[in-house]
């Protein structure tokens, strides 16, 4: 092919004609419940501790390009600002498939005093305004599990996980060397996410991928986190926010000392996300959907690449 | 010895699983927000052609198969093997009947295939997309046949048998197409 030959957009012109639509109706949905649109930096000086992402560096200024507004924003919330969202895009390297760009969109908000069944409500009145009503089931990570008949996943023994995983029916060798943790990220990514109703909301995960939820009161083995799926697609991850930054402190820390083990490159932990929860972060609740996603399925089309102008491969 | 990270996987890619060549057909990156990457593949093993799932984490190495592709002109058969020759370096290889296979039917001498070598062995051979093969038994067509309707089978030099038009003759030369086994058309000259 010669150079400059795929100049054109990987998203029909109506695509993306629609796609102006659907953020133009989400911008009206947040005015319309007083939620403020916000901009914070995409580049900033440091990125994210969280094993399971690598941040993408600039290398002029050494700054990071930022896997999501999370930190920012709550830093603004710590300031006084109050209920807000922003329609930012996010990178995350290598990350790049049928469901993944290296840069994406994400539509994040906040709300005060909300619990995570309070933004799970209007989270589904966001779904229903984009793709049509239809009910969103909820269930636990446990019984997600349980109902795909699986062990207890928060009791289950790592040989127990194994030896689960080579019984399913649509088994297919692991992958060497899993732990625990990859374990169940297997199990859940193969086995439970297919047989997940259309919608559905996944809530209290176990405590170890808390990431910055904060722990159950009534049960501090459960998180209270939950994650939006579409048609087996994860769409939406929201927290009931963690404001104790010293127990922040402790999972960022616990995150370098994985990251150390594993061989990756240690990030710097974010210090003024800390001082900003130490001078007082709200109670609060907060999402981030995956928006290339959630046009994609508005869309029908199997692909964010069918609503993205220029994917990774055109860009 | 050669491996690829998961990250260069795509289709076409030969890989060694379990000691078998295999190529990959379709992969997916599959990965949670907040946590692990895999690469879920389907692969096709091109010893039996069987096509299996396989995840992997994402970034990890995974041992590349010495498979190669090349074209060699076909040489003649000796009842055991189908001997190949490599057009620059005159190398021949013997490529077994497993390799060959149903493909058999259609190699003429002289003619240039595709062969897959794995650890420099024939591992399968594919013909021309189109050969002209001599017509080396019909039934003689029904007076006043025209290019239109009705087929009989033709047995061709190779031994290929393949539906022809009824005004075909022995001793004719056609162009059939290897992938359909269809008749095409009579050869030009």
């Amino acid at each position: 092919m010669t150079a400059g030959a795929d100049w054109r957009p990987g998203a029909s012109i109506q695509a993306l004609r629609q796609r102006a639509e659907w953020r133009a109706q989400l911008r009206q949905f947040f005015d319309q419940r007083g939620v403020i649109e916000v901009d914070t930096p995409l580049l900033a000086a440091t990125g994210v501790t969280d094993p399971a992402i690598e941040c993408l560096q600039e290398s002029v200024s050494g700054y990071w390009l930022q896997s999501s507004p999370e930190y920012a924003m709550k830093r603004l919330i710590a300031a006084g600002l109050g209920d807000c969202y922003q329609m930012t895009p996010a990178f995350r390297a290598g990350e790049q498939g049928r469901w993944h760009n290296p840069e994406f969109t994400l539509l994040e908000w906040y709300r005060l005093g909300y619990s995570a069944d309070d933004l799970m409500n209007e989270l589904g009145q966001l779904t229903d305004a984009l793709l049509g009503p239809a009910p969103i089931r909820c269930r636990t990570y446990q019984a997600a599990f349980r109902m795909a008949g699986l062990p207890d996943p928060l009791l289950a023994s790592t040989d127990a996980l194994i030896s689960a995983a080579r019984t399913m029916p649509a088994a297919c060798p692991l992958p060497s060397g899993m732990a625990h943790r990859a374990l169940l990220d297997w199990l859940f990514s193969q086995v439970v996410a297919p047989q997940l109703p259309a919608r559905c909301f996944v809530t209290h995960y176990p405590a170890d991928q808390a990431v910055l939820a904060r722990l159950d009161p009534d049960d501090p083995r459960l998180a209270e986190r939950f994650e939006l799926f579409i048609d087996g697609v994860e769409m939406a991850n929201g927290f009931r926010e963690l404001t104790d930054a010293a127990a922040l402190r402790e999972r960022f820390e616990a995150d370098q000392a994985v990251r150390r083990a594993c061989g990756q490159s240690v990030m710097a932990i974010d210090e003024r996300l800390l001082a900003a929860m130490d001078a007082g972060l709200p109670d609060c609740a907060g999402v981030a959907v995956g928006l290339d996603r959630l046009f994609a399925r508005a869309a029908g089309v199997e692909s964010i690449a069918e609503v993205i102008a220029f994917p990774w491969a055109r860009a | 010895m050669a491996t690829y990270s998961t990250n260069q996987f795509k289709s076409g890619l030969k890989l060694l699983l379990d000691g078998e060549p295999y190529s990959i057909v379709e992969n997916e990156f599959v990965k949670p927000g907040k946590g692990q990457a895999f690469n879920r593949v389907k692969v096709r093993n091109l010893k039996t052609g069987k096509v299996i799932d396989r995840t992997f984490k994402s970034g990890e190495s995974v041992e590349a198969a010495d498979v190669m592709e090349t074209e060699m002109q076909y040489l003649y058969n000796d009842g055991e093997f189908y001997y190949f020759m490599a057009p620059e370096t005159f190398e021949q290889h013997a490529a077994p009947d497993a390799a060959v296979g149903e493909n058999g039917k259609w190699l003429k001498e002289q003619d240039t295939c595709n062969v897959t070598l794995y650890n420099g062995e024939p591992l399968s051979v594919e013909p021309p997309p189109h050969v002209t093969l001599a017509v080396t038994q019909t039934d003689p067509g029904m007076k006043g046949d025209t290019s239109s309707g009705g087929s009989k089978p033709a047995t061709l030099e190779t031994g290929a048998v393949v539906q022809v038009p009824l005004f075909i003759q022995e001793g004719e030369v056609l162009k059939v197409d290897t992938r359909t086994g269809e008749y095409v058309s009579r050869a030009k000259d």
